[in-house]
């Protein structure tokens, strides 16, 4: 197989899952659970079957998620070069991951009643509630580790975990790829480090 | 009424391979080329890189991100199988710790390995410090092997003439990326020579094979390769090996031992299908165990009879011991000089671009041997975990207009942050011998059978001092490479209490020795051709022969000894001594 009949291949292959994953989908919103699922490429059979479970069960309540929503938003809010966390569904993807990964289920339903009580007591409001300004009065004092008083450390804890699968979520989709300038996953010529990068660092004359 | 019974199969085979990995693979493209008739058995599913693989997705296309929840090294891993598989448990003994990584897949582990392709050297077959056994070959008798594997197969590199660590046939390498070229400088500074990676990745066509393309620089073997650009035995070994119609490969077989006739001779194999859970038995005129180094052990060690009372191949006792993983510590950071560095495709390809081979004299050192060095980091694909450093490393460097901030934060800011500090990371990993040992060993636990019936193994695996000293090296050693480069280490700084840093045994997957060869039938299970002593028609091709692994990975040695047993096979039939 010469490079370009390789690509191809690749192109193709890229298209036909995309049609099987999709036609894989229509199925599942057309029938009931009981659908017997597609085998997948590349998956094991229980692998499947798991996600489809998950996927099929709800952890967070409503309120829970409204507070989750405004929580990410202001983690990572809409800037001049991207979108907010919400506009990347991050709420979505962290309703999914503590299913995936039931340790985080724990931390994140209590920390999110820890708030909830920590804005009752300050200002008689659960924290969706509460004035943006109000929110960000609670936020400022578990935002920074180090800084933070004692008595905040279920909080800090909390919006460390909070934080990380916030990053997690953002930047793992299109618009966070491209806001972090990520531009590999995909066919080229790897020709080491352009020549301008080599000047900016002066390591034109290291060679290994 | 019962309905149990043994479907047993009239065919003779020339040869039952057990296992499809590097070793299984080998042996059976080198017999099916030359028109003997093999029977492979896989326990896992089929997979074929080209449709299977998981390549050139977006992280977006995993739920979980690409986490490793399900598959231990990513959701896109190229992996069946994890270090717990369910109904088939191991255990451990006294208290000790090691850790199996099994696959259940066609090609076994080397679908979604490194590809880091390093010879053992002339030192690593003949030990000069008395320490530990010889093998009964020197590297000259491996070597036309080790050429014929990189001809055949493909590796990049450079040949750089060193002593131990031998050059073999090489496609042009890739080109160091950005903090590669920091790593070169820093280390070099700290003593520490860095030399160009050695990778099973096709850098450039090979004459005559058109079923493989050369890499296009995705930087995802681990994922399998649709072109088959790398070393995997699946599309390298065991396909080719299938269109020349002389390999059968029946998949989901899970092997429960080796039949023996009164003779002792071995004439077949009686394996249960993993789906339907029936049970099968098939006749063969040889049986070549490639199961991986524990898994030939469990498989030996379970194939009693009266010819064979203590496991077959185990007159000496020794099945099950010299069991040995390579040393494993690291030390990770980042480069504050890249931060907010310009943006472009540094994916590379997805083996080593630079390491370190062992470099100094242990005359001066207290303790035994050595081990090499990898490298990462850069501005890879984000993944699950992606940012997950930012929150601390904000603190600790200053920010834009020069000020020093507070650690953490939300918003635009921590936004910018993350911008930042994207493709400044830097790790590196050191991997080395650790002594094969007697009483690290892996036996027939009396008491535990696994979901089909066959008794599991036991493991009892300790480190010694000649280890954690050598993981106390590493750590001073990546400190101070760490320094040299002006790097900020934010990975945990181990001491005694945790053994430097060092990894359990089993951790690295490079697991070997416990079916040991040797000319002497009372201290080895198998000759210098990993032929059984006891056995005449049973040979071994993975891992387990291996009497002391160097700090190189096992696979390139597996696929040379493999093909090198291959080849006595068939001259052996020649000879009609076997």
């Amino acid at each position: 197989m010469n490079r370009r009949d390789s690509l191809k291949a690749l192109g193709l292959t890229a298209l036909s899952t995309t049609v099987l994953v999709g036609a894989c989908n229509s199925d599942v919103k057309k029938e009931t659970s009981s659908t017997v699922l597609e085998p997948q490429a590349g998956r094991e059979k229980w692998e499947v079957e798991r996600d489809e479970k998950l996927k099929s069960e709800t952890f967070f309540t409503k309120h829970e998620m409204a507070t989750i929503t405004v929580l990410v938003d202001i983690i990572i809010p809409r800037d001049n070069v991207s979108g907010s966390a919400t506009d990347a569904k991050v709420p979505e993807f962290i309703e999914f991951i503590v299913k995936d990964m039931p340790y985080h289920q724990t931390p994140l339903r209590g920390g999110l009643k820890w708030l909830d009580i920590q804005c009752f007591n300050q200002f008689e409001k659960p924290f969706v509630e509460a004035s943006a300004q109000q929110q960000i009065s609670i936020i400022d004092e578990i935002a920074y580790p180090i800084k933070a008083k004692p008595e905040m450390s279920a909080g800090v804890a909390f919006f460390n975990r909070m934080r990380d699968l916030t990053a997690s979520g953002f930047y793992t989709t299109e618009i966070g790829v491209k806001d972090i300038g990520y531009v590999g996953n995909t066919p080229n010529q790897w020709d080491g480090v352009p020549a301008d990068v080599l000047k900016q660092y002066g390591l034109e004359n290291v060679k290994v | 009424m019962s309905d149990f019974q043994i479907k047993k199969s009239s065919i003779v085979y020339d040869a039952i391979i057990v296992g499809s990995g590097a070793g299984g693979g080998m042996a059976a493209y080198v017999l099916a080329h030359a028109g003997q008739k093999v029977l492979m058995l896989e326990a896992g599913q089929n997979f074929d890189p080209r449709i299977d693989s998981h390549q050139m997705k977006w992280p977006w296309e995993s739920p979980r991100r690409g986490a490793g929840t399900t598959r231990p090294f990513g959701d896109f891993d190229a992996s069946y199988g994890g270090w717990q598989l369910d109904g088939e448990p191991y255990t451990k003994k006294d208290k000790t710790e090691f850790d199996w990584f099994r696959s259940r897949m066609l090609g076994g582990r080397t679908n979604h390995w490194g590809r880091i392709s390093l010879r053992m050297g002339p030192e690593d077959f003949k030990p000069t410090d008395g320490l530990t056994e010889d093998w009964p070959i020197t590297y000259d008798d491996v070597k036309p092997f080790y050429d014929k594997v990189d001809r055949m197969i493909g590796i990049y590199g450079t040949v750089e003439g060193l002593k131990n660590e031998p050059d073999g046939i090489f496609m042009k390498p890739p080109k160091p990326r950005l903090n590669e070229l920091f790593i070169k400088k820093g280390a070099e500074k700290a003593g520490v020579k860095v030399i160009t990676g050695r990778g099973a990745v096709m850098t450039e066509s090979i004459k005559g094979n058109n079923d493989r393309a050369p890499c296009f620089y995705c930087g995802q073997c681990g994922r399998g390769c649709k072109v088959y650009g790398d070393f995997s035995a699946s599309s390298c070994l065991v396909m080719p090996a299938q269109t020349t119609g002389n390999l059968t490969v029946i998949t989901d077989a899970m092997v429960r031992e080796v039949i023996t006739d009164k003779d002792g001779t071995a004439k077949g194999v009686s394996y249960v299908n993993r789906i339907d859970l029936q049970e099968y038995q098939v006749t063969g005129k040889l049986v070549i165990l490639g199961a991986s180094a524990c898994e030939s052990a469990r498989i030996l060690l379970n194939s009693k009879s009266s010819q064979h009372p203590n496991g077959l191949a185990n007159n000496s006792g020794v099945v099950g011991k010299y069991l040995h993983d390579s040393t494993g510590a690291g030390v990770y950071g980042f480069l504050p000089q890249l931060m907010d560095r310009k943006r472009y495709n540094e994916d590379g390809l997805g083996s080593i671009h630079i390491y370190s081979p062992w470099w100094l004299d242990n005359k001066k050192l207290d303790f035994p041997r050595g081990y090499h060095i990898e490298y990462g980091g850069g501005m890879g694909m984000p993944s699950y975990g992606f940012g997950g450093g930012v929150a601390s490393m904000n603190g600790m460097v200053p920010d834009k207009s020069g000020k020093m901030k507070e650690a953490g934060g939300y918003g635009a800011a921590l936004k910018e942050d993350y911008r930042r500090f994207y493709g400044t990371s830097v790790g590196m990993a050191g991997r080395g011998t650790a002594i094969a040992r007697e009483d690290n060993y892996c036996e027939i636990d009396p008491s535990v059978v696994d979901k089909f019936g066959i008794p599991v193994l036991t493991f009892h695996y300790k480190w010694a001092k000649e280890e954690i000293l050598q993981a106390k090296h590493m750590q001073e050693t990546f400190l101070s490479i760490m320094k040299e480069m002006d790097g900020v280490v934010t990975s945990k700084i181990h001491g005694p209490e945790t053994n430097y840093g060092l990894e359990a045994p089993g951790k690295i997957i490079h697991e070997v020795g416990t079916i040991r060869m040797g000319d002497d039938p009372k201290k080895s299970a198998l000759n210098k051709y990993c032929q059984a002593h006891d056995c005449k028609n049973l040979f071994v091709v993975d891992a387990g022969p291996f009497v002391q692994q160097g700090d190189k990975n096992a696979t390139w040695t597996i696929l040379a000894l493999s093909m090198r047993t291959a080849e006595y096979i068939l001259a052996e039939k020649k000879r009609q001594n076997l």
